[in-house]
């Protein structure tokens, strides 16, 4: 009964004040799309994280006749120098930390490259002897690369050591930069909103000021002239964060899976599952923020 | 009902007192009208009586509660045993009669049976159950002053305010608001009005409570309105 009475105030408070409130839905609907894209592309590094980390190698590239002279003075890597290498991978220093390694000669290297580069005229002007023969080696812990790239760095033969989580960290922090960049218009948007609800909620406030006086006179608690006009931010804040959360849904939905993960086959992407576990948090962080700022709001407005 | 000892009050930017050392006893059951010129202090006593300002000094004691120490998340408790009627009516005008005066039951949480019968018996106390569905604009000012009354009455205060509610109204309608209060005085409800209406307070012959400058002036029983010492020529009888 008491609750109802107060949904009838908060729903006089919206229908006299339209257009503010359209704009607190606007407002928390983009914010709150923000706020979804940067969770998204969080879970999204870390679900190609989890899915290529562990697939990560460090490749121990040979000498090759073509390779630059600086790293490889005499050229095409010698059996001995091969083995040398072999042998220190063997070795009880390094041997702890290496799950597994095999290596490539240039055949296979040349087998590989045509099979990627199929499709492209590259794959005719390449030979196996300027492919680099290779020692692929996957570690217990992929973070610990740097071993690897110590111990052979300028060893004869070797051409380079490689973590191929180089090519993947360019991606991620291509990736972090968007999360952030996502993240940091989201907070402007989120103190815009906030704002714009606290603004509303003094003009809503102001436009019943006759209500509030006459409540104040017989006695109405302080919580029950307050409710009404927190309960008008929530509802509107609420409708914004729905929206977001469909966004969210839709754009993971229709854009990441039926576009880009029909594109990009052999990529893992965020899924619906994952948009759901995001979606809670932004109607929660949607209704607490807005309960928050109009509270604020009207308290003060009443202090007055 | 009401005692005040020695209440003072300053308003800040002030240097003099709204309040000058005021000292009151309203008992129950009676009606008092509280006379005296604009700024002479009544506004101000009856905010403190309402609770809607406290004294700087002195006490003040209404419906057994101390004002001064009373928790302010027990103001709307205690402004629940009060009813107020002021001289602009303050009604809400997109609101019927009847919700205007639901309106003041409703906020306080009355439940729904309470209402129902409550408000059209007040309304037919103040005679306007037939204009149970008009708007406040349709009424005349006497109809919207009584529309006040019963809503400053629906939840049975133990003590009725009235800040100047004839001030907008012609003499015959204050007549009749006057006998409204009157009734709802005999009811058992302490009545303190605020007045600048010499008819009136001639007329009924109650306890009259002069204020000037902050002080009061005069307390009589059964007493008329005169302002002594003003200059004021005497006004003729309004009726």
């Amino acid at each position: 009964m008491k609750f109802i009475f107060a949904l009838g105030e908060s729903w006089a408070g919206i229908r006299s004040n339209v257009s503010m409130v359209i704009s607190i839905i606007l407002v928390t609907f983009i914010s709150l799309a923000f706020v979804g894209i940067a969770a998204l592309l969080q879970l999204q590094i870390n679900e190609m994280k989890n899915y290529w980390y562990d697939r990560a190698q460090v490749a121990v590239y040979m000498c090759t006749d073509v390779s630059p002279a600086a790293a490889c003075p005499t050229g095409e890597a010698s059996e001995a120098e091969i083995a040398a290498v072999e042998a220190q991978l063997k070795s009880n220093v390094l041997a702890p930390y290496i799950d597994q390694y095999y290596f490539e000669t240039h055949e296979e290297a040349y087998e590989k490259f045509s099979e990627d580069f199929a499709d492209s005229t590259v794959a005719s002007y390449v030979t196996p002897e300027q492919l680099n023969e290779a020692f692929w080696v996957n570690l217990n812990n992929p973070e610990q690369s740097a071993i690897i790239t110590e111990s052979f760095s300028g060893v004869g033969g070797v051409e380079q050591v490689r973590d191929q989580r180089g090519y993947l960290d360019s991606i991620f922090s291509f990736l972090n930069a968007g999360s952030i960049t996502a993240g940091a218009v989201a907070g402007v948007m989120l103190a815009s909103a906030l704002l714009l609800i606290s603004t509303t909620i003094r003009l809503s406030a102001f436009s019943r000021r006759r209500e509030i006086g006459i409540m104040r006179l017989v006695g109405a608690s302080n919580f029950s002239i307050q409710f009404p006009f927190v309960l008008e931010g929530v509802i509107a804040a609420t409708l914004g964060a729905l929206l977001s959360a469909g966004a969210v849904l839709a754009s993971v939905r229709f854009l990441v899976q039926d576009f880009l993960a029909v594109r990009l086959p052999f990529t893992a992407f965020v899924g619906l599952d994952q948009a759901l576990l995001v979606v809670p948090w932004l109607i929660a962080g949607g209704v607490i923020l807005s309960a928050l700022a109009s509270a604020v709001a009207i308290r003060r407005y009443l202090k007055v | 009902m009401i005692t005040i000892r020695e209440a003072v009050k300053t308003y800040k930017g002030s240097d003099d007192p709204a309040l000058k050392s005021i000292s009151l006893q309203v008992e129950r059951g009676e009606f008092v009208f509280l006379v005296g010129a604009s700024g002479s202090g009544k506004s101000t006593l009856m905010r403190m009586v309402l609770r809607e300002d406290v004294p700087n000094q002195g006490s003040i004691h209404v419906l057994g509660e101390d004002l001064i120490n009373l928790a302010s998340r027990r103001v709307p408790i205690f402004r629940r045993r009060l009813g107020v009627v002021f001289q602009d009516f303050r009604l809400l005008p997109q609101k019927n009669v009847y919700e205007n005066v639901a309106y003041s039951s409703r906020v306080i949480g009355k439940s729904r049976g309470f209402i129902e019968t409550a408000v059209p018996d007040v309304l037919s106390l103040v005679g306007l159950s037939e204009k149970a569905k008009r708007m406040p604009s349709e009424l005349s000012g006497g109809e919207q002053q009584r529309v006040a009354v019963a809503r400053a009455i629906v939840n049975k205060p133990d003590i009725l305010l009235a800040d100047e509610p004839t001030g907008n109204l012609d003499p015959n309608t204050s007549g009749e608001i006057m006998d409204l209060l009157e009734r709802i005085n005999l009811g058992g409800t302490t009545v303190l009005m605020a007045t600048h209406d010499r008819g009136i307070v001639d007329r009924l012959k109650k306890r009259v409570v002069e204020l000037s400058n902050g002080e009061i002036i005069r307390d009589e029983i059964a007493a008329g309105y005169r302002e002594f010492d003003t200059g004021q020529i005497p006004k003729a009888d309004s009726e």
